[in-house]
C-alpha cells in the first residue's frame, strides 16, 4: 500500500489533497468535518481584515448539460473576525494534530500589519502561512491580492516582511492573471518564500443572462469581473504549475491548485513537480466526500504503477516538456480507424474535411456537401415486411477511410470519435533518424 | 367529441410515451453525437435533419428546432408520436452499434412541436405566383402535399369528405398514440397557410372532371378503401365491426364502452391497436387470432411485445369460417385450424387448413384484414393504376400528366411519414411542372 504522506516546504499532512482556501474552509467547523472525511490539509479561507460581502457572488459555465465545467466568484476574503478565525484554528489544531492548517492571509500593504497578523497565526497554532498575492477580484481594488501579485517588487518585498516575522514555512500563491507568472515565482523566492502555490484564479465574466443582459453573478443587475476556477482551468493551471516547476531560478516546493477534482488531476499536478494539491471547485459541487476516491484512486494507481511514495513520482513528466524547438521533426503518426469498433458517425469525416487535412473519405472523394446531397436524394421509406417482401431498405453505410499519404498525424479524428480505441494513432516508419527544429536549423 | 368522453379517453389512454420535460429533453438532447450525414437523418421518409433539430433544443432555439422539422415534414406533431421510430430513426441511431440506449428521437421531436403549438404557431408561405392544385382525400399525403404547395406559392384546395379533415390521423391512429385534437392542430397550421379544406365526397358530390376543369393540377391522397370483409357467414352480425370503424367509434362517440371477451381477427398493426384498445374499453378477454404464425406476423415486433403487456391474447395458425350468432348477435367464431405449407414466391410460409374445426366464444369480432384499394374512379380519367395501388414516377406522377398522387392509394399502406414524403415531392414537381408552363 502506497504511502501518501507529504511534505510541502516543511508543511506535513497524512496526504496531498488540501482544500484551498475557499468557502469550504470558512471556520472551524467546516475544517473538522473535512479532516473527518479524509482530506490532508486545509489552507485557511484567507483571513484579513473582515470585509463586507455581496449577493449573489458565484456563477458557472455549463458545459453540453454537465455543471459546472468552470465556476466563478466575487467573493472576498473572510467576513468573520481575526480573533474568531484564530481561535477556531487553535481548536482545529488542538483536536487534529497531524493535518496541516495552512492560515492564508491577506491585509494592507504595510510592515507593520503583516508582522501583527504573522504572529496571530503562528500563534493560533498554523502550519504554515499562505501570502494571498492572488485574489483578482475586489481586494485587488484596495491595493491587495493580485495588486501584489502582479508586482514582482511588491511581491518581493511583503514576502520579506513576513519572512522577518515568520517561524513556520511561507508559501505564496501565485496569481496567473500576469503575462509571465515565473517573474513573480521569482520575486517570492528572492523574498524568502519557502514555497509556491499555483494557481490563484483567473480573471473571468462567465455569462450574460440573454433574457435581461444582465451579467452574472447578478447583483442588483450589475456584476464584476470574478475569479475563474474549477475543470475548466486544469490545462492553464497545469502550464503555469510546470512553468514554475522547471524554471531554474525558482526552485521551490509547490501546492498545485486549479480543477483538480479528482486523483488524476492530483497525479498530473505531481507528476508536473506539485508536493501537494489544492481542491476548491470540486469540493464545492460535491462537498468534502470526494477526497475518499482521490485517496483511493491514487493510492492504488501508485501501487499499479510501483510507486510506494509520493516523491517516486514527482516531477517525472518535467523532463518531458521542453521547446518546441527540441521535438522530432521526423517521429510520424497516422490515424487507423478499426472498422470493427465503427459505428458509421462520421465526426472523423467532417472534422477532417472542415476542421484539418481532408484525408478522411466516405466512398470516394466526395466533398461533405456532396455526401449530404446524395442522402437527401435518395428516398426512404418505412419498412414493411408485408410489402417489401423481405427486401432491406437500410442503407449500410460506409467506414470512413484514412488516406495515409495525406494524414499529417494531427489526432483531430481521434479527439472526436466517441468510441474508445476505434481511431488508434500509430507511428510510421519513415527511415529518418530523429531530427528537431533546432538542429534541422542549427541553433 | 364529449368533455367527458374526452377526459374518459384521456384517462383510458394515457400517452404511450409520454412527454419530456425541459430537463430531460435538454439531457437527451445533449446526448446525441450530432453524426455527420446522419443515418436517422437518411432514414426518415421526409429526411428531417434530426441532429439539427436536437442540437437547437440544446441551445436553447428551440423556434429554430421547430422550424427545422417543419421544413421538412409538416406533420412534425403526429409524426413524432406515430411514427414506428424503432425501425426509422431510432433504429438507424449509431448508439445501437454502440450497446447504448438510441437517442430518443421520437420523444424530442415531439418536444419541439409542443414548443411550436404553444407559441405563436406562425409558418411563412410564398406570396401566391404558382399554379392551383386540388389535393383529393383530407389525409397526411394531400397535407403534406398542400403545406409544401402554399411554401411554394400555389394555391390549395383540399376536398375532404368527412366531417373533419386529417383522414386517419383524425379518426384512425391509436388513442394513445395520437389524439384527434392534435390532427385538428395541424388541420389548422394548414389553414393558417391558407388551405382551404372542402366537405365533399369526390365522385357523387363534385366530380373529378368538375375538380379537373377547376384546377390546374389534382393530386390523389385518397388513401385506401374501407377494410376488407372476411366473407364469411354471419359476417353481418350485431357485435361485428371492423378494426377501422372501431378506433374511429371510439375515438368519436360518447360512452363507448366495450364487455365481455373480444376476439380480433388479423395480425397486422391495426389488428394490434384495435386489441389494445379492446382491452383499454373494458373488455374482459382479448384474443387475437392470425391464420399464420408468430413469425409471419405483419405487425412491428414493438407493437406485438406491447400488445402482449397490455394482456391481449395471441392465437396463431387459426382462420375464421364461420361468425356465430344467437338472436342475430355474435355469440362466437368458428376457426379453421391451419398448419404451415411451403414457402411461397416471396419466401414466406403459406398456410393450409388441417380439416379440424373449433368453435371460439365470444361477444365481439372485430376483423382487420387490410384495407381495400380505392381506385375505380380512376380509370376513367387515364390514370393508371396496378393491383389497386396508383402507378407513379419518382416525384408521384401519374400516368395523366395533370394528376399526381401519393400515400397509401400509391405506396399499398404505410406510414403517416411516407405520405407525408410523397405528399412533398409530388408538390415540388407540380409546382416545377407549373413553371414550365
Amino acid at each position: 500500500m502506497a504511502d501518501l504522506s507529504s511534505n510541502c516546504a516543511g508543511i506535513r499532512s497524512p496526504n496531498p489533497f488540501w482544500l484551498a482556501s475557499g468557502p469550504p474552509t470558512n471556520c472551524g467547523e467546516q475544517v473538522m468535518r473535512a479532516f473527518d472525511a479524509g482530506w490532508g490539509g486545509a489552507v485557511w479561507k484567507t483571513i484579513g481584515e473582515p470585509i463586507v460581502n455581496v449577493s449573489s457572488r458565484y456563477s458557472s459555465v455549463d458545459w453540453n448539460g454537465q455543471r459546472m465545467m468552470g465556476l466563478n466568484n466575487i467573493e472576498l476574503i473572510t467576513d468573520r473576525p481575526i480573533e474568531t478565525n484564530m481561535r477556531e484554528i487553535a481548536e482545529v489544531k488542538k483536536r487534529y494534530p497531524k493535518h496541516a492548517v495552512v492560515a492564508s492571509l491577506m491585509v494592507e500593504s504595510t510592515r507593520e500589519a503583516w508582522h501583527e497578523i504573522v504572529k496571530r497565526a503562528e500563534d493560533a497554532g498554523a502550519d504554515g502561512l499562505e501570502l494571498n498575492f492572488g485574489c483578482p477580484h475586489g481586494m485587488s481594488e484596495r491595493g491587495m491580492g493580485s495588486a501584489v501579485g502582479q508586482v514582482p517588487e511588491y511581491s518581493c518585498m511583503i514576502t520579506e516582511w513576513v519572512k522577518e516575522a515568520a517561524r513556520t514555512p511561507v508559501l505564496v500563491k501565485l496569481t496567473p492573471n500576469i503575462t509571465d507568472i515565473r517573474a513573480v515565482a521569482r520575486a517570492a523566492k528572492r523574498g524568502g518564500a519557502d514555497g509556491l502555490s499555483a494557481i490563484n484564479t483567473i480573471n473571468s465574466i462567465t455569462g450574460i443572462d440573454l433574457d435581461t443582459l444582465e451579467p452574472r453573478p447578478n447583483v442588483g443587475g450589475s456584476s464584476s469581473h470574478g475569479g475563474y476556477c474549477g475543470p475548466a482551468v486544469k490545462p492553464i493551471a497545469l502550464h503555469l504549475v510546470e512553468q514554475i516547476a522547471s524554471d531554474p531560478d525558482v526552485g521551490l516546493p509547490i501546492s498545485g491548485i486549479g480543477g483538480v477534482g479528482t486523483w488524476r488531476d492530483a497525479a498530473e499536478f505531481i507528476l508536473l513537480g506539485s508536493n501537494t494539491v489544492q481542491v476548491c471547485t470540486a469540493a464545492m459541487h460535491y462537498g468534502y466526500r470526494i477526497v475518499e476516491d482521490m485517496i483511493d484512486g491514487l493510492s492504488n494507481w501508485m501501487d499499479e504503477k510501483g510507486f510506494r511514495t509520493l516523491d517516486d513520482f514527482r516531477g517525472l513528466t518535467l523532463p518531458k516538456i521542453m521547446d518546441w524547438k527540441h521535438l522530432d521533426l521526423n517521429y510520424k503518426i497516422v490515424a487507423r480507424i478499426h472498422e470493427d469498433k465503427c459505428i458509421r458517425c462520421d465526426l472523423c469525416y467532417i472534422a477532417c474535411w472542415d476542421g484539418a487535412h481532408q484525408c478522411i473519405h466516405l466512398s470516394g472523394h466526395e466533398k461533405p456537401a456532396e455526401v449530404e446531397a446524395a442522402s437527401r436524394e435518395r428516398i426512404a421509406v418505412t419498412p414493411i415486411p408485408k410489402l417489401d417482401n423481405g427486401a432491406a431498405t437500410v442503407r449500410e453505410r460506409s467506414v470512413p477511410k484514412v488516406d495515409e499519404s495525406e494524414c499529417v498525424g494531427c489526432n483531430l479524428c481521434w479527439l472526436v470519435c466517441p468510441v474508445p480505441g476505434c481511431i488508434t494513432m500509430e507511428q510510421v516508419d519513415n527511415g529518418l533518424p530523429p531530427q528537431s527544429w533546432a538542429q534541422r536549423t542549427g541553433q | 367529441m364529449s368533455a367527458a368522453q374526452a377526459q374518459g379517453n384521456q384517462e383510458r389512454f394515457p400517452d404511450l410515451h409520454p412527454a419530456l420535460d425541459s430537463q430531460s429533453a435538454l439531457a437527451e438532447a445533449n446526448r446525441c453525437l450530432f453524426c455527420f450525414d446522419a443515418p436517422c437523418t437518411a432514414a426518415c421518409p421526409t429526411h428531417i435533419d434530426v441532429p439539427r433539430f436536437i442540437k437547437k433544443i440544446a441551445t436553447g432555439n428551440m423556434r429554430g428546432s421547430a422550424m427545422t422539422i417543419l421544413d421538412a415534414n409538416i406533420l412534425g406533431l403526429s409524426c413524432s408520436r406515430v411514427c414506428p421510430v424503432d425501425v426509422l430513426c431510432e433504429g438507424s441511431c449509431v448508439l445501437l452499434k454502440y450497446n447504448k440506449k438510441p437517442i430518443e428521437i421520437g420523444r424530442l421531436q415531439r418536444y419541439a412541436m409542443e414548443w411550436f403549438y404553444g407559441a405563436d404557431r406562425s409558418l411563412t408561405v410564398a406570396a401566391r405566383n404558382a399554379a392551383s392544385v386540388a389535393c383529393v382525400g383530407g389525409g397526411p399525403a394531400s397535407m403534406g402535399c398542400a403545406a409544401e404547395l402554399r411554401r411554394r406559392g400555389a394555391a390549395v384546395t383540399v376536398f375532404d369528405n368527412r366531417e373533419l379533415p386529417g383522414g386517419l390521423n383524425t379518426y384512425g391512429v391509436a388513442e394513445y398514440k395520437l389524439r384527434a385534437g392534435d390532427a385538428q392542430r395541424e388541420v389548422d397550421l394548414l389553414r393558417s397557410m391558407g388551405v382551404e379544406f372542402r366537405r365533399a365526397e369526390v365522385g357523387s358530390d363534385v366530380s373529378l372532371e368538375d375538380i379537373e376543369r377547376d384546377f390546374d393540377f389534382v393530386f390523389l391522397g385518397i388513401g385506401l378503401g374501407a377494410m376488407e370483409r372476411m366473407a364469411i357467414p354471419g359476417e353481418d352480425l350485431a357485435g361485428v365491426i371492423d378494426a377501422l370503424r372501431f378506433i374511429e367509434r371510439y375515438k368519436t362517440l360518447p360512452d363507448f364502452n366495450v364487455s365481455g371477451r373480444v376476439v380480433v381477427i388479423g395480425g397486422g398493426n391495426t389488428a394490434i391497436d384495435a386489441a389494445n384498445a379492446a382491452r383499454r374499453l373494458g373488455a374482459n378477454e382479448v384474443h387475437l387470432f392470425y391464420r399464420r404464425t408468430e413469425r409471419e406476423m405483419p405487425a412491428f415486433s414493438f407493437e406485438y411485445d406491447h400488445s402482449k403487456v397490455e394482456g391481449v391474447q395471441f392465437h396463431w395458425l387459426a382462420q375464421p369460417a364461420e361468425v356465430l350468432g344467437r338472436d342475430g348477435h355474435v355469440a362466437g367464431v368458428r376457426f379453421a385450424e391451419m398448419q404451415p405449407g411451403a414457402p411461397d414466391a416471396s419466401g414466406r410460409r403459406a398456410v393450409m387448413p388441417t380439416g379440424s374445426k373449433f368453435d371460439f366464444a365470444c361477444e365481439m369480432v372485430i376483423p382487420a384484414l387490410g384495407q381495400s384499394r380505392l381506385t375505380e374512379l380512376l380509370g376513367a380519367r387515364g390514370i393508371e393504376s396496378k393491383a389497386g395501388t396508383i402507378v407513379v414516377d419518382r416525384p408521384g406522377r401519374t400516368s395523366n400528366p395533370k394528376y399526381y398522387a401519393g400515400g397509401d392509394c400509391v405506396n399499398g399502406g404505410r406510414e403517416v411519414v411516407d405520405a407525408v414524403a410523397d405528399g412533398k415531392r409530388a408538390a415540388v414537381a407540380i409546382v416545377q411542372e407549373a413553371a414550365r408552363g
